[in-house]
């Protein structure tokens, strides 16, 4: 077995999310603090959390449920090796392992199931073997030895997925092999007549940009995984970054894709920025979710880095006025990068989540602007909202643009929460993936899942997703009330994509996973019949493949269907996703 | 049988209800003047953004459903849309209500007044008060009472003003605003105006819709309507009329509102104010426009003892909850919400499926008095022309009898079973003492009374036989509107009865036939949910195999020693109504050329006419709704076509070969044709 470099796991967590050197605990004095020194929350203490997690979930901190510490190795499967392929991979020089720690690594995403399976030591189907391919050519040979052997390979980026898509099918009978992109991760060349780069599929979405920077580019694209997410997932399951109102969703950066299948290599001849010959054949790549091959190489655009960036944020008084106000903004197209609007008990929740205040000064501001928009402007505390907002260009542009958003705000009741409100919501949202893991350490379970809909029925599916998932928790026993909230995190022309997070107390449950799933399931189905979709960008995987069918017709499964069996007619790329 | 596994039968017997407090006995305690003034807060739906009536109006006028229309309607008509919206407003105007609290404590005030010299009790299940609370914090409400009475809507708010519930708004037909003053009265308490027809009027459904929906969907109030559409005549449930209950459930179904409660209320008079009005309206005498004056007219000649009234509020049923694995709401995903749509066959469906199951719920919840069953003793007396009475302790006896039946049925009976029977009976009979008549410890329906009840202007000495017949017809329509109260708890069994008795062997299948055929004839008339007719035939086998009535093997059906008296008593429930529908048939069969205004002139001359000589037996069959029921069911069956358009226009085109066999069927002289439901 080949040592590969450095590997990934050596520095995150094996059964939780992130860097291995940052999480939430309680401290002896029984505060919450985050660790590490990666986060601008790292080494701070929040004083709020634990009151807002023991009134929101009734969660107690004398009631612990700790992960198991260490992988037990034993309790993973022997591999099942494909010997002639072994022989032959072994040939092309190519670093593999079948070390159980590599392996159940790259046996699962971060669904709630997956995490919670790993924290209890139960480890189910995992590869049989990894590979790390360093190019493209390595990536061809690979696919070819599959192909010739039979052998199934599943590709694995930054195991961020949400949708199931990285399980082994329990039912694969076949030497599975996780195909680890992680050491493709150069830029191969920067275009700054066209401004586009060509870069490997391996590489991670906050290596990618800080390498643009140092040559003054940004591609722009920055989905909340992006610390973790690679290019080749991004194409795969059609990502969609926070700032896609300037720089687009993956679909509109990207100019051209390699990908590597059982027929072959595919890529189009030319780098024209649009063509007319037939239907795009990226789109079927794109979202193909590693059924169809690998994505190897991607070609996509670059712009020169912002010159300013500003926060900023908005307090409405209640959340109707918020949705109005984004939709307004959406139709006069005048969105900044970023805009996303946080209900009441988001609101309530980013606000348990500030650090400690070192001077008193800050304190008493923070207390005056409270009095201000509760006493003064009549906000009910229990109803507003607030909107966070990142602006991005040429300094006089940016301040320009930040009136005329402020001012559509002003109409519909919104006031100027100031910057600092604004940043913390952004950075919130890289810390508070961390934050589920200290709610597994105490009885919380939960997770996020999105959709996408008209602007008509955001406030409608808003309100029957969160009241529908409190009425399954009732009806499936749960004994506290669960959080159930949601943010409007994108803005379209024609809709808003809108996600939602929803968390309880298991405690009294026999089995809180299968219960959190029957209530996913409902959340989704309410969500459907709203008119909501069945993803914006976390893809289906296998969490969501049997709204499939509803959700594209029966044709359009059948077309998707004939592209698979032509590509891949011996399901090599076996991850069983989306069909 | 196929549809066995999904249908579980509850024994009726342990139907669960809650008992009743009298809501009078508090008013004659205590001053009516501070009651009509107490502090009034009740507990409002928890998503309400308050809002003024004229904001509501406001809202409806510049909804997307009502602009679409208006836009739409400019255009066909060629007028600016401008004087299309005055027009909505206009009609807006007409329609909304203005509830005001100094009215409804004015209507608090007198109503006690009036309630207290009318009736001996108003009994309210308090925990169905409760439930109902509960479902006005959490979502929308739409009451649903049953409609015997004028007085329904006003006590309901009545009962809801004194309980500290949100007022409701009601949905009340334009005729009330004939009547200035308590048009108005009625608007300041909560009512709404609807025209009876505007079929084909666009804009006046899309005002109207849009406003009922908008009051709704902000918990401005709760709902109120009558799922009959119009107070029943009959005592008997009319089928239920779909169009509203169409509008209340559409913001459910296109995801507006998360759920809608809807709560069926049942209301039930020992005697109605409107007894013989409504006899009288049967068998002819035109209907009273509604003006103040006769409403004050009615008051007179009813300042009388009314007996108790019982209302029960029942379980709220969530729409939700109904629409699950019914409806797939994804079909309002493609066309924006705000454009109006015909509904689909799915949608109709549904809401009419809900709305029998909500009837239903009604049906179920109506208190029966003792007198109830009284009045199928007499009413049987005397189609069997017994013509000296019943002996009183034989009265109490079938009584008793009945009472027991009934409740192995389900009937919410009220029957005082501390109090010996034969008292029981006695003080019914006091009650009712305009119906029936006592002499010699023999008891009989007073038909030959002159005077008393007489029609109005009528003073001539000399009274022809055709007048002396339909003065008994009154008295007996009144009799058969407090047995038809009580009808709905037989009907199922009694149908399969007359199937028993129709069919010409004992095999199971056979009778289904029969059942089925009788079912679809007799939808119509009773509330029989349609396609659910294995549902109701195990339901009726359950029932009286349960009573030992019936054995059932896989395939016979066979009658028990003591099963025959019930069998007999209830094939002579369905009896009438199958003879008036026989009637009805021979009477089509016998005509050319006939409009659809002609009918009920000449088939009440016809009727008459086999009455007098005695050729029928059943004088209720005098009764309109009868009449009007059955030529449905023959439209729907298609004997009768109605004629539509042209010339013809409402001309009834007969099919006699079909009438004469659904005549000579109905007397069972016909076997039943082969049922499309074979699975049995």
């Amino acid at each position: 077995t080949f040592k590969s470099n450095p590997k990934k796991q050596e520095i995150m967590k094996w059964n939780g999310w992130g860097y291995s050197d940052s999480k939430f605990l309680y401290n002896k004095k029984g505060q919450a603090e985050f660790t590490g020194k990666r986060y601008r929350l790292s080494g701070m203490i929040i004083p709020g959390l634990r009151e807002w997690m023991e009134s929101t979930f009734s969660a107690n901190l004398q009631h612990k449920t700790p992960a198991a510490p260490i992988l037990n190795s034993s309790a993973v499967q022997p591999p099942t090796l494909n010997e002639a392929f072994l022989k032959e991979l072994k040939s092309t020089g190519i670093p593999f392992s079948h070390d159980a720690e590599d392996r159940v690594f790259r046996s699962h995403g971060h669904c709630l199931h997956e995490i919670f399976a790993l924290r209890e030591g139960k480890i189910g189907r995992v590869p049989d073997l990894v590979v790390w391919p360093n190019c493209h050519n390595d990536v061809v040979k690979i696919v070819e030895l599959a192909c010739k052997h039979n052998v199934c390979l599943i590709p694995y980026g930054g195991g961020t997925s949400v949708s199931s898509a990285l399980e082994c099918p329990p039912e694969e009978t076949r030497s599975i092999v996780s195909l680890d992109t992680s050491q493709m991760n150069r830029i191969l060349w920067i275009d700054e007549k066209n401004l586009t780069a060509h870069v490997e599929a391996g590489i991670v979405g906050q290596d990618l940009e800080r390498l643009l920077n140092e040559s003054g580019y940004c591609t722009g694209h920055e989905p909340d995984s992006m610390e973790f997410s690679s290019l080749g997932g991004w194409v795969a399951t059609r990502a969609s970054g926070m700032k896609k109102n300037i720089y687009g969703n993956i679909e509109d950066l990207v100019v051209h894709i390699k990908m590597v299948t059982p027929r072959g290599v595919i890529e189009k001849s030319c780098q024209g920025p649009r063509m007319s010959t037939g239907p795009d054949v990226h789109h079927f790549i794109m979202g193909s979710e590693g059924t169809l091959g690998v994505v190897t190489e991607v070609t996509m655009k670059i712009r020169p880095m912002p010159e300013y960036q500003k926060y900023g944020s908005v307090v409405f008084p209640n959340f109707e006025m918020g949705v109005a106000c984004l939709r307004e903004v959406a139709r006069q197209r005048c969105a900044p990068a970023s805009i996303r609007l946080m209900d009441n008990e988001q609101f309530k929740f980013g606000h348990a989540l500030k650090p400690q205040v070192s001077s008193i000064f800050t304190s008493f501001l923070d207390g005056l602007k409270k009095f201000y928009i509760t006493k003064f402007k009549g906000f009910d505390p229990n109803r507003l909202c607030v909107a966070t907002l990142l602006f991005e260009g040429d300094r006089e542009k940016v301040l320009q643009h930040e009136k005329q958003v402020y001012d559509i705000a002003a109409k519909f009741g919104g006031l100027a929460a100031g910057e600092d409100n604004g940043q913390r919501g952004y950075m919130l949202t890289f810390v508070i993936a961390y934050l589920r893991d200290l709610g597994m350490d105490y009885y919380v379970i939960g997770e996020s899942f999105e959709t996408s809909m008209p602007w008509d029925r955001v406030l409608d599916i808003c309100r029957n997703v969160k009241a529908r998932i409190v009425r399954e928790c009732k009806d499936k026993g749960v004994q506290f009330p669960p959080l159930s909230t949601c943010r409007v995190t994108q803005t379209y022309d024609a809709g808003a994509c809108v996600y939602f997070y929803f968390a309880f107390n298991y405690r009294g449950l026999s089995d809180p996973v299968h219960v959190y799933e029957q209530v996913e399931h409902a959340a989704r189905e309410e969500i459907l019949a709203n008119g909501g979709s069945l993803s914006h960008h976390h893809g289906v995987g296998k969490l969501r493949k049997e709204w499939m069918r509803e959700s594209i017709s029966s044709v359009g499964m059948g077309m998707l269907k004939s592209v698979k069996d032509y590509v891949d007619p011996n399901n090599i790329f076996g991850n069983r996703n989306l069909l | 049988m196929a549809s066995k596994a999904v249908y579980s039968h509850r024994d009726p017997m342990l139907k669960k209800r809650d008992d009743f407090e009298d809501m009078l006995e508090e008013r004659r305690n205590s001053s009516d003047l501070r009651y009509a003034l107490k502090c009034y807060t009740p507990v409002l739906y928890k998503g309400l953004t308050p809002c003024k009536v004229s904001e509501l109006k406001q809202m409806v006028l510049q909804s997307d459903q009502l602009g679409y229309v208006i836009t739409q309607v400019s255009k066909e008509k060629g007028v600016t849309s401008d004087e299309v919206t005055g027009e909505a407003a206009a009609i807006l105007e007409e329609m909304a209500q203005r509830l005001q609290l100094s009215t409804v404590r004015f209507f608090a005030f007198t109503l006690s007044k009036v309630f207290k010299t009318l009736f001996r009790s108003i009994c309210i299940n308090e925990e169905g008060l409760q439930r109902l609370q509960q479902a006005i914090h959490n979502h929308p409400v739409v009451l649903l009472p049953s409609h015997r009475s004028y007085m329904d809507f006003l006590l309901m708010s009545y009962i809801l003003y004194t309980y500290d519930l949100a007022l409701p708004v009601i949905a009340a037909g334009m005729d009330f605003m004939g009547m200035k003053v308590v048009g108005e009265m009625l608007r300041m308490s909560g009512a709404f105006f609807i025209r009876r027809s505007f079929g084909g009027d666009k804009l006046y459904w899309a005002v109207f819709s849009e406003y009922v929906k908008i009051m709704l969907k902000n918990g401005y109030a709760p709902v109120e309507f009558f799922l009959e559409g119009t107070r029943s005549r009959t005592a008997k449930s009319l089928t239920p009329k779909l169009g509203l209950l169409n509008i209340v459930m559409d913001p459910f179904l296109k995801g507006e509102v998360f759920d809608i409660s809807l709560v069926p209320v049942s209301i039930s008079y020992e005697r109605t104010l409107e007894e013989a009005l409504y006899a009288r309206e049967l068998l002819g005498v035109p209907k009273p426009k509604e003006s103040t004056s006769g409403l004050f007219k009615a008051r007179k000649i009813l300042s009388e003892d009314y007996g108790s009234i019982h209302v029960y509020f029942g379980q709220p049923v969530s729409v939700r909850s109904l629409a699950e694995s019914r409806v797939n709401r994804s079909q309002f995903n493609l066309i924006p919400r705000h454009i109006p749509t015909r509904p689909s066959e799915e949608i109709l469906s549904f809401v009419n499926d809900s709305a029998y199951r909500l009837v239903r719920a009604q049906e179920e919840n109506m208190v029966l008095k003792p007198w109830v069953l009284l009045a199928f003793v007499l009413l049987q007396k005397q189609a069997a022309e017994e013509k000296q009475g019943t002996a009183l302790d034989e009265l109490t006896e079938q009584a008793v009898w009945l009472r027991d039946l009934s409740r192995q049925y389900g009937a919410f009976l009220h029957w005082p079973d501390h109090i010996p029977p034969s008292e029981v009976v006695s003080s019914s009979l006091s009650l009712h003492r305009g119906l029936v008549r006592i002499s010699e410890g023999r008891v009989q329906l007073a038909l030959e009374q002159v005077g008393g009840q007489q029609v109005p202007g009528e003073t001539r000495g000399a009274i022809t036989p055709e007048e002396e017949l339909l003065n008994k017809a009154v008295v007996i329509l009144s009799c058969a509107s407090y047995r038809n109260q009580a009808l709905n708890v037989f009907i199922r069994p009694a149908l399969l009865a007359s199937a028993i008795h129709t069919a010409a062997s004992n095999r199971k299948q056979e009778i289904y036939n029969s059942f089925s055929f009788l079912r679809n004839m007799f939808s119509n008339e009773f509330i029989l949910c349609p396609g659910a007719t294995v549902q109701d035939f195990e339901e009726a086998c359950y029932l009286l195999v349960k009573t030992g009535t019936l054995q059932i093997n896989q395939q016979e059906v066979l009658i028990t020693e003591r099963g025959h008296r019930t069998l007999a008593f209830l094939t002579s429930v369905l009896d009438p109504f199958l003879q008036g529908y026989q009637v009805v048939c021979r009477f089509l069969c016998e005509q050319d050329g006939l409009t659809e205004k002609q009918f009920i002139p000449a088939v009440r001359k016809f009727i008459i006419k086999h009455l007098l000589t005695g050729r029928l037996r059943y004088t209720e069959v005098l009764s309109s709704d009868l009449q009007k029921n059955a030529l449905a069911a023959l439209i729907r069956l298609g004997a009768v076509q109605k004629i539509k358009g042209g010339e013809e226009q409402g001309t009834l085109k007969l099919n006699k070969v079909m009438l004469n066999s659904l005549e000579d069927t109905l007397g069972g002289k016909l076997p039943t044709q082969k049922s499309v439901v074979a699975h049995l």
